[in-house]
């Protein structure tokens, strides 16, 4: 039978929902998924995957050199547990990113990147050109390796399993790098790949005051993620880590505000799976207006206080 | 110490792109083609390094066809010392091209490879780890920040909540994201002068490659299309709208 590896994504303490659309990707190829849980001191995180509905089994490595997940000494591990897997599956964020592509080097195999669709054991639909051709690939490699784009599958549940959790030896700490420290954006709003409803800033805020004056309202409404453009985020109104699209943050919540964003290709790969889209620019003509369920030409500054005020 | 900078020819980003009808792929007929912008970042950072005096020499090394001269020339004109072309008109699929450069650099021996994150053609966001891999270095993807002293380069990285720093020993696999650089525009005195810097060209046989791709692209389709949106005349019409129609508030 057909055996898949998934590597669960967390942060020692708890999973990271994106696990979920990554267990449902290999539940749509078919076949006993186990998940690879490493980290250092995570036996709640193995705990939680055991739950996730349709997974056999959980590899659990734990040991002090996987606390910080480097690329380097997760995928040494993963390639040396990789024999019998004909699937090793990662969810396409920022952590699958850096370190699956050096699994599929060192088992010689491609990797098949960002997967939207599952067709068949060996092949998959992908996205290209910031979402604007939709590729069918097939894979000629006895392994496939896999990052899921976590908009592309419903989560599976994660109740109602029970999978035995099998502690594995840990492969050796290749000492090739050392985390100095990590800044972690403070917030109390949902994650960006969770929120199910985003309210998305940009270059038409004016800065980063503004931003947060006019937007932080709107979102306290919805219990939203804020998101922005890549351009609100080069002008230094907001970090990094909240940017949506082609490269940021490829998001498809319920229900996206896109305010003062004229809508670049770039952005709008990355939010245009949204199910609704509202935009508000003052600008009739802006792109953004081509993909919105509801466009509202305005000044974004009279608009969204009101728009606060008629939610109630 | 030498610095490698791979570098890829894409459609630029600007174009948006069709998909040809027959389903076999998009339409590059005439379609403007320029280095890719996160590669850029990598030739810029690079070239930065050089002149503070920490890198002595900048390599922009491209795989594919004749025409990524043209590319190469650019990223010299924006200040890499010298290029190499591995030229293959087969379809260079990330792990082969990791393949080359790792050849290439066998070579030449740098101490740092700066790759582009991600190209915005194929989007696999692979090729840096999978040269990392493969000659055993570490790496240090979507850096925003890049200090090399004493023999360690010490690289803030982009991540999913934030940001955080590793340090490295090097030989060390540096990918860019876009906040590390704005890089320069090329002057054309610098131009005039890129024409006359050494430009080699290899072939995949060379360096000893097998470059066969391993994916098979059986067809390239449209992206499902958003039905055309409504304009609202004003906020009350917009939370009308959400709440009776969208029915999401």
């Amino acid at each position: 039978m057909t055996q898949l590896l998934v590597i669960a994504e967390h942060d020692n303490a708890s999973l990271k929902a994106a696990t979920l659309n990554t267990v449902a990707a290999a539940q749509k190829i078919g076949g006993e998924i186990h998940v690879l849980v490493a980290g250092s001191g995570c036996a709640s995180v193995a705990a939680a995957a055991a739950k996730i509905a349709g997974v056999a089994k959980i590899k659990l490595a734990d040991a002090a050199h996987y606390a910080d997940q480097t690329a380097e000494n997760v995928a040494a591990l993963v390639v040396s547990q990789a024999a019998g897997y004909s699937h090793i599956l990662a969810a396409a964020t920022g952590p699958g990113k850096n370190m699956l592509p050096r699994v599929a080097a060192l088992l010689d195999v491609a990797q098949i990147s960002e997967i939207t669709a599952v067709e068949s054991q060996d092949t998959f639909v992908r996205p290209t050109y910031a979402g604007n051709a939709m590729a069918t690939v097939k894979s000629a490699d006895a392994v496939k390796v896999i990052t899921v784009r976590t908009t592309g599958f419903d989560p599976a549940a994660g109740e109602g399993g029970s999978a035995a959790i099998e502690p594995i030896a840990a492969a050796a700490d290749l000492g090739l790098t050392k985390l100095i420290g990590r800044e972690i954006t403070k917030s109390a709003r949902p994650e960006l790949g969770a929120a199910k409803v985003i309210v998305s800033g940009g270059r038409g805020l004016g800065s980063g005051e503004k931003y947060h004056q006019v937007l932080e309202p709107l979102a306290d409404k919805f219990n939203a993620a804020l998101g922005a453009s890549r351009a609100a985020v080069d002008a230094g109104f907001v970090p990094n880590d909240y940017q949506v699209g082609q490269t940021g943050k490829i998001v498809a919540p319920q229900l996206y505000f896109a305010i003062g964003i004229s809508g670049a290709i770039q952005h709008l790969a990355g939010m245009k799976d949204s199910k609704v889209i509202v935009a508000i620019n003052k600008d009739e003509d802006a792109p953004i207006f081509q993909v919105a369920d509801y466009g509202l030409v305005a000044d974004l500054f009279q608009a969204v206080p009101e728009l606060v005020a008629e939610l109630g | 110490m030498k610095i490698l900078v791979p570098i890829k020819r894409v459609v630029d980003y600007n174009v948006k792109v069709r998909v040809k009808a027959d389903g076999t792929g998009v339409d590059l007929a005439n379609v403007k083609m320029s280095m890719n912008p996160f590669d850029e970042i990598a030739i810029e950072e690079a070239v930065r390094l050089r002149e503070a005096g920490i890198a002595t020499e900048v390599i922009a090394v491209s795989c594919g066809l004749a025409a990524c001269q043209e590319t190469l020339r650019t990223a010299m004109a924006i200040g890499a010392d010298r290029a190499i072309l591995v030229e293959s008109d087969v379809d260079l699929q990330p792990l082969a091209v990791a393949k080359l450069i790792k050849a290439v650099a066998a070579k030449e021996q740098p101490q740092m490879v700066i790759f582009g994150k991600q190209a915005i053609d194929d989007d696999a966001n692979q090729t840096g780890q999978m040269f990392a891999a493969l000659t055993g270095w570490p790496q240090a993807t979507f850096a925003s920040k890049v200090v090399v002293a004493n023999g360690m380069a010490t690289v803030t990285r982009e991540i999913d909540g934030g940001a955080e720093t590793l340090e490295f020993k090097l030989p060390v696999v540096v990918t860019t994201d876009l906040r590390l650089n704005e890089p320069r525009y090329a002057t054309l005195p610098n131009i005039m002068k890129a024409k006359k810097k050494q430009l080699d060209t290899l072939k995949p046989a060379d360096l000893g490659v097998d470059v066969t791709p391993r994916l098979t692209t059986l067809k390239v389709m449209d992206p499902p299309k958003r039905g055309a949106g409504v304009k609202v005349a004003d906020v009350k019409e917009l939370v009308a709208k959400l709440k009776n129609e969208a029915k999401v508030i």
